[in-house]
């Protein structure tokens, strides 16, 4: 009794550790004081469970984390900033089927009540998604598979039945008391891998960040499950901490992009038929040189840097701070203005700008740039478009009309630094591109940078 | 089934906690967030000993070893690529 009491005791003075942790991971100013508390809290509940009396054996448990240990080390310290998004995406994957082999392992060693045979059946299904879920994201994202939407006629109707063939197969274990060996649990491992599958390639790039955050829920959900089926309090608190926090980032992602999570999730399937019915864009773009964007920006007193996925695939966020030092040398002030899903995850271009080591206070939130727009002499955009579309306001009928989006096309001048006229996500024309105040800057986003800077010496 | 009980009212308060821990945080911070979260995810890492230190039979412990090796790597991952990142956040005028 007294270990069990201080292991329990342990855990709680760890879930107190997890609380402070999130919370100071709300602030820039303390955020990294709370990852390292956090990370205690982590370190002080593994301990105290290997205390635990049932554990008699442990080289298994060395092997295991010197082997998961050293592999996390490495690719931590591995991984470019620009990869980042592939990585959280494959950590989630890791943290769900460890979630799903805890809860398989708990049919072992003891008679389940129903109950508890549910909360395995949970903790193996959630754990299933998330793993193969997370490895298609993983894949879109790293650009292993392609990271457009795919779409099959018939699609919804299979994954309905699929879900029944879940339902089904998880009661039947159930109802048959669920030895570790049942022909029912194997079907549901393999139909909740291929359901995982099924939910995250209908999902197009431009979207990954709700996938992302959705993954993250599951994954504190998975741990969740698992800790219900094992009767673990520790886990329970936890993964319903981080099952709740990614439930509020993805909000955030869908209410950035005026869509609801099921329309995020499943209007891939309609996309095949989507007919553009929105008026046609007329008139032409003017490019221009680097030469010519340099006589601008020079006489500019204030400039507005709008990043998109462009400047990610770019690695352009160094030459950026370059050019963001010189304008400023130059005396105009310089900002940064990050719509919530630019990139492929939440914050990602503030995760970039952050390693070419610009300071966080210039990178400021849609909210915050908008209204003060018509003051900027020049907005650079750098490889976004549909977050900086302005038929999200002008053009009902537009896929995207609704979505708040950066209103560039109010600054008295906008240069777009773009690779081609090819529109983004889903096809949508961006009138922006035609505005009489709107340059193009054609070509690669780091090339075309470096040609402004040269001018500026 | 009162311990059912028990456990739900557990997961409860934990969700609502979580939902206002978070609300406030700036976007900023998302990615580090979702990263920092992610490693506590990885608590499943817990269950996962118990699983792979038990005398059982030999697919209770090969699960539960492979469980321990990926929730490993989830958690160290996760925290060191979160310490990474937020190590670059910097102020204006803060020294390096």
């Amino acid at each position: 009794m007294g270990i069990e009491l201080l292991v329990n005791l342990s855990y709680v003075a760890a879930a107190v550790l997890f609380i402070f942790g999130l919370k100071m991971l709300g602030s820039p100013a303390t955020a990294r004081k709370g990852n390292l508390v956090s990370a205690i809290g982590m370190f002080i509940a593994v301990v105290v469970t290997l205390l635990d009396q049932s554990i008699i054996d442990f080289k298994w448990i060395a092997a295991g984390i010197v082997v998961g240990g050293a592999i996390g080390a490495l690719v931590a310290r591995r991984v470019e900033m620009t990869g980042m998004p592939e990585m959280v995406a494959l950590f989630n994957g890791f943290g769900g089927i460890a979630s799903l082999f805890v809860g398989w392992a708990a049919l072992y060693g003891f008679e389940a009540t129903t109950f508890e045979l549910i909360t395995i059946v949970l903790s193996i299904l959630i754990g299933g998604v998330t793993f193969s879920g997370s490895m298609v994201a993983w894949g879109k994202l790293s650009e292993r598979i392609s990271g457009k939407a795919i779409v099959f006629g018939g699609q919804r109707v299979f994954n309905i039945l699929l879900i029944l063939a879940i339902i089904v197969s998880a009661a039947m274990f159930t109802v048959s008391t669920g030895p570790a060996t049942s022909i029912y649990l194997y079907l549901v491992i393999g139909l909740s891998l291929l359901l995982g599958i099924m939910l995250v390639i209908p999902i197009g790039g431009a979207d990954m960040p709700v996938v992302i955050s959705l993954l993250n829920s599951y994954s504190g959900l998975a741990a969740c499950a698992a800790g219900i089926a094992i009767n673990n309090i520790i886990l329970i608190v936890a993964g319903a901490l981080v099952g709740a926090s990614g439930i509020i980032l993805t909000q955030i992602m869908c209410k950035a992009m005026n869509r609801s999570l099921s329309n995020v999730l499943f209007s891939g399937f309609s996309a095949v038929s989507a007919g553009g019915t929105a008026a046609k864009i007329e008139g032409e773009a003017k490019s221009m040189t680097a030469e010519d964007a340099y006589y601008v920006l020079e006489a500019a007193a204030s400039v507005v840097i709008v990043p998109g996925y462009g400047m990610a695939v770019a690695q352009a966020q160094h030459v950026v701070k370059e050019l963001q030092e010189l304008l400023e040398k130059n005396g105009a002030e310089v900002v940064y203005a990050i719509h919530p899903v630019a990139g492929r995850m939440p914050g990602h271009m503030n995760v970039l700008l952050a390693e070419a080591d610009v300071s966080y206070d210039l990178l400021l939130e849609m909210d915050a740039v908008n209204p003060r727009m018509e003051t900027f002499d020049v907005a650079i955009v750098i490889g976004a478009n549909d977050v900086v579309n302005p038929a999200a306001r002008e053009m009902e009928g537009s896929p995207i009309y609704g979505m708040p989006v950066i209103n560039v096309d109010m600054a008295r001048n906008v240069f777009v630094m773009k690779r081609s006229m090819a529109s983004g996500f889903a096809g949508i024309d961006n009138p922006l591109f035609f505005k009489e105040n709107t340059r193009m800057l054609f070509g690669d986003a780091k090339e075309m940078l470096g040609n402004i800077i040269k001018a500026f010496s | 089934m009162e311990i059912a009980v028990y456990l739900a009212f557990i997961l409860m308060l934990s969700i609502f906690l979580g939902f206002e821990l978070i609300n406030k945080v700036p976007a900023t911070l998302h990615t580090p967030l979702m990263s920092g979260s992610n490693a506590i995810s990885g608590i499943t890492l817990v269950g996962a000993l118990t699983s792979a230190g038990a005398e059982h039979s030999g697919l209770a412990t090969i699960l539960g070893t492979v469980a321990v090796a990926m929730a490993t790597i989830n958690v160290i991952g996760g925290y060191m690529v979160t310490d990474r990142m937020l190590a670059m956040f910097k102020k204006k005028g803060s020294a390096k």
